[in-house]
């Protein structure tokens, strides 16, 4: 750089720090419920030393260079911290823009000549823009880390296996069923089989929205590899609508044991286990 | 070269698969398995998998044919103790095994063998104990 602007940012290096404390600590969207104003200030003077020691270099405007290397990190590890803890992206956005203001303050007191001023503003303000959409890129990676966290954790907890009776497994299916869906519960289930001994299970679809040829694809896929086990499947819960749909997309379930309840399905499993529930006449105790 | 055992237990024969199936010893298997059938007059076929953690699409097949053979020579054939990992691989690969009887385990594939060859030698049982064993 021709005008020794790094030289001056270097010197006024805690000036900056303050004004941007003061700038972050006067934004309304300031939450101090998620981080301390030690934490605050600690990020920040991090930021600053690495980013003014690094606007020393020529390559300013070149941000794949590896000297920006460790600024970037630091900015990366800030953004990813802030999605998990909740932060909305306006106030990460915030973080960042207000050092931009904090910059561009000092370089305008201590600059007198108007032409450098623009030329190391604008400067400055390039860098910094360049450094908001890394922060912004970074931040939606990590929220998007945490939706694929949740995505996983939901298929993990949504398919339980349910030892109704001694020899009878049932396995509530809420919500849709899709290829990798279908791999858990049969996983699941045939495991479950293996483990209890059992010989029939019951996969309950009350919870199942809608039932396109693909998910009962899905069902008879299910069915046949209980079958192959030893066990025997029955599917429960059908509702109208999703007769209807199955009729009407001429999808044939008649190889399968279907139950309109839960209800009739463990009665039938009774049937066949050749077990009987019975109503006791009252006894005096 | 190795071989598979096949031992008699009375009516049925017992073949139990202790080692992951090549394609010359499954092949050899349905061979030898229906000379027994023929030579001893067995009624049934039970086939123990449960050692079994690799299939292919030839495996499936030939499970299938033995059950095929066994079936025009009067004997039923039962596959039990299927890995579930196995179950789902024949499913994928779009062999369901029709016309195979299977059961969780030897215990109960006998019990269901002796239950099928009762109700054709004997008067039929029950209706719905008949409808849920051929299922």
């Amino acid at each position: 750089m021709s005008f020794n602007s790094h030289k001056l940012l270097q010197k006024q290096k805690k000036n900056i720090l303050e004004l941007w404390m003061k700038n972050q600590l006067a934004d309304e969207g300031l939450r101090e419920d998620l981080i301390s104003n030690e934490d605050l200030r600690a990020q920040s003077e991090e930021l600053i030393s690495s980013l003014v020691n690094n606007l020393t270099s020529d390559d300013m405007e070149d941000l794949d260079g590896d000297n920006w290397n460790p600024v970037i990190e630091i900015l990366g590890g800030i953004a990813i911290t802030r999605a998990r803890q909740g932060f909305s992206p306006r106030e990460t956005g915030r973080f960042v823009f207000s050092l931009k203001d904090a910059l561009l303050t000092v370089l305008q007191k201590e600059i007198a000549d108007a032409k450098t001023l623009f030329e190391e503003s604008s400067k400055i303000s390039r860098v910094m823009d360049n450094l908001s959409i890394i922060t912004f890129e970074t931040f939606i990676k990590g929220r998007e880390e945490v939706i694929l966290r949740q995505t996983d954790e939901i298929a993990e907890i949504s398919t339980p296996v349910i030892r109704v009776w001694d020899g009878i497994l049932a396995l509530p299916i809420i919500g849709t069923l899709d290829s990798s869906r279908t791999q858990i519960v049969m996983e699941n289930l045939l495991q479950e089989i293996v483990e209890t001994g059992s010989s029939i299970a019951i996969l309950d679809i009350s919870g199942v929205p809608a039932v396109d040829s693909l998910v009962a694809q899905h069902l008879i896929k299910t069915v046949s590899a209980t079958r192959l086990m030893g066990a025997e499947c029955i599917i429960s819960g059908i509702r109208p609508e999703i007769a209807q749909t199955v009729v009407h997309l001429g999808i044939d379930l008649s190889n399968i044991i279907t139950k309109a309840s839960l209800a009739t399905a463990l009665a039938y499993a009774f049937k066949v286990l050749r077990l009987e529930v019975k109503r006791t006449t009252i006894t005096k105790n | 070269m190795d071989k598979i055992p096949i031992l008699r237990m009375g009516n049925f024969l017992l073949v139990t698969i202790q080692v992951d199936l090549y394609d010359r010893l499954a092949l050899n298997l349905e061979a030898d398995l229906v000379q027994m059938v023929s030579k001893t007059n067995a009624r049934g076929v039970l086939i123990d998998i449960s050692a079994v953690s690799i299939v292919d699409s030839f495996m499936g097949r030939i499970i299938g044919n033995i059950a095929s053979m066994s079936k025009i020579m009067d004997a039923e054939t039962v596959v039990v103790g299927m890995q579930p990992a196995v179950a789902i691989t024949l499913i994928e690969l779009g062999l369901p095994l029709k016309g195979v009887h299977t059961a969780l385990n030897v215990e109960r594939g006998m019990d269901l063998l002796k239950s099928m060859i009762g109700t054709t030698e004997e008067e039929p049982e029950e209706e719905q104990d008949d409808d849920y064993l051929t299922e």
